[in-house]
């Protein structure tokens, strides 16, 4: 089995503050591949490395066997129309509705008729099942609502890859399931590659094929939920069982207590 | 020595926002055909930042009138000169406060708005999301609103004239009783068509310019916070003013400066 990304020795930072410090990954073709880890870590600025809207500081990334941050910009938007990412807010064009929204894409970069345009949105909206909401404005959309609508766009140009940001944040358990269900039918009917970006962890560990821990800047380990919730790494093992004390600690570094309560110098 | 190397990282820091200004207005300029392909978005744009800053425009424009007549009479009166209170006006306003006044206000009124609206976007992720969908955010977003943004300033700026012209008249001819012929036969006579027009014209189409590019500019590399918005917006209108009056005088002492 093939890997669509490959990511080796990557290196990333925002001003003094390293990111990545040498990531090696590799996404398998037609899976479900989520990127867990505590939020600042970065999981949002690999989707964007992957993407192509970052441009590591070191190493390679591979989409499809193209080296990514050494394509032109055209070259680069030509991979974009294989690529969907749903952002965490949907990220949905607000002075558009609905139905524009899922159709902006495809009058961009085909020159299909109106009659298919019209056709192949309200596939794309029937498959997440807001077909009645093709004249609605995203403002007057609930959260999971204009995340569907985002995923119907994301898929419009029927691409190979999805990258999803924090798809299950502040979402209620009825728009949570299904989106969970959502991103796994949508990967198995549509044959996508599916990257995720998340920290909700009963969610990932359900529909995910892999799943790779990331903390500080590197990654700490990957495998299946299987083989990560019988992980000995005390890492993994308290971020995939939420525990409140471990590697990462409670408490956050203070003076000693005998300084701060008792006042005695030390 | 602190204080120096808070300077000269001040200082480092305006000219490298200059240099992304600059470089923003090329990749504006170099994809003109947006203007084309995006037509009907340019009309909407048209229609917001144009039409929608008409009103404030039209009311201040009269308002600016009416004091000048007021004023011009009071002045000019006291040299028995009142007929030539239509030259005054009209001259003031063509050359001055037409471009100048119409700038002030398109940037409290559109431009702060292209800022919020496009800092806003850029917040919730539109502006990634269009590059995602391998679509560039200038030429979607930025192309259609500067150019209109061009076209609407000088457009304003003439209609503020008008009607400054009209208020003009209708105090000084009207409640102050100066003789409507010499009123308009003396501003026909010594107001010039390439001196005074041409010239508020150009003045006009440079501060469309100015208000605009800033107003993109600030929206486009805000940061994505409502604080930052908030900044950003404020920026917006003080250095369009302060650009806008700075560059009237450097255009005044290149235009009239015989």
């Amino acid at each position: 089995m093939s890997a669509l990304v490959s990511i080796r020795n990557l290196h990333f930072s925002r001003g003094d503050r390293a990111i990545f410090n040498g990531v090696d990954l590799d996404i398998p073709r037609g899976k479900i591949t989520a990127i867990m880890g505590p939020s600042g870590t970065g999981k949002t600025t690999l989707l964007k490395l992957i993407a192509g809207q970052l441009v590591p500081d070191q190493g390679e990334i591979t989409v499809d066997g193209q080296r990514i941050d050494q394509l032109s910009t055209k070259e680069l938007y030509a991979l974009r129309t294989r690529m969907g990412m749903l952002f965490q807010s949907g990220a949905l064009l607000t002075d558009l509705n609905v139905y524009e929204n899922v159709a902006y894409p495809l009058r961009e970069h085909t020159g299909l008729p109106e009659s298919m345009i019209r056709k192949l949105v309200l596939m794309k909206l029937e498959a997440v099942g807001l077909r009645g909401a093709r004249y609605l404005m995203p403002a007057e959309l609930s959260g999971g609502m204009a995340r569907r609508v985002a995923m119907a766009r994301a898929i419009a140009l029927d691409p190979m890859m999805i990258l999803y940001d924090e798809p299950f944040t502040g979402q209620d358990p009825i728009s949570m399931g299904v989106l969970v269900d959502l991103i796994r039918r949508l990967n198995d009917a549509a044959h996508l590659t599916s990257v995720m970006v998340s920290h909700d962890v009963p969610e990932s560990m359900s529909i995910a094929d892999y799943i790779c821990v990331i903390s500080g800047g590197k990654i700490i380990e990957t495998g299946t939920p299987e083989q990560l919730s019988a992980s000995n790494n005390p890492w993994t093992h308290q971020f995939i069982h939420a525990e409140s004390d471990g590697p990462v600690p409670f408490h956050m570094g203070a003076p000693s207590k005998e300084v701060d309560f008792l006042g005695i110098d030390e | 020595m602190n204080w120096l190397a808070s300077i000269g990282h001040r200082g480092i820091n305006v000219l490298r926002n200059l240099a992304r200004a600059l470089l923003l207005l090329l990749a504006i300029l170099r994809a003109p055909q947006g203007l084309v392909t995006r037509f009907r978005e340019f009309l909407a744009q048209l229609y917001s930042v144009g039409v929608l800053s008409l009103l404030i425009i039209s009311v201040s424009g009269v308002f600016v009138g009416m004091v000048l007549g007021l004023q011009g009479y009071y002045i000019l009166s006291r040299f028995a000169a009142e007929s030539t209170l239509g030259v005054f006006i009209a001259a003031s306003l063509v050359r001055e406060l037409g471009p100048v006044v119409t700038a002030l206000l398109f940037a409290g009124r559109a431009g702060s708005a292209l800022t919020a609206e496009i800092g806003l976007m850029k917040a919730t992720e539109q502006l990634s999301a269009l590059e995602m969908m391998a679509v560039n955010p200038v030429s979607r977003l930025l192309v259609p609103r500067f150019f209109a943004g061009l076209v609407s300033v000088p457009l304003l700026a003439a209609m503020f004239n008008a009607l400054g012209v009209l208020g003009g008249y209708f105090v000084g001819v009207g409640l102050m009783d100066v003789d409507a012929g010499t009123f308009w036969a003396q501003m026909q006579s010594q107001v010039d068509f390439n001196k005074d027009i041409i010239n508020g014209v150009i003045k006009s189409v440079v501060f469309g310019v100015i208000c605009t590019w800033i107003a993109l500019f600030q929206g486009y590399e805000a940061v994505p916070t409502s604080e930052g918005i908030s900044r950003a917006t404020t920026r917006t209108v003080v250095h369009s003013s302060l650009a806008v009056l700075g560059m009237d005088f450097v255009l005044t002492a290149l235009m009239f400066g015989d």
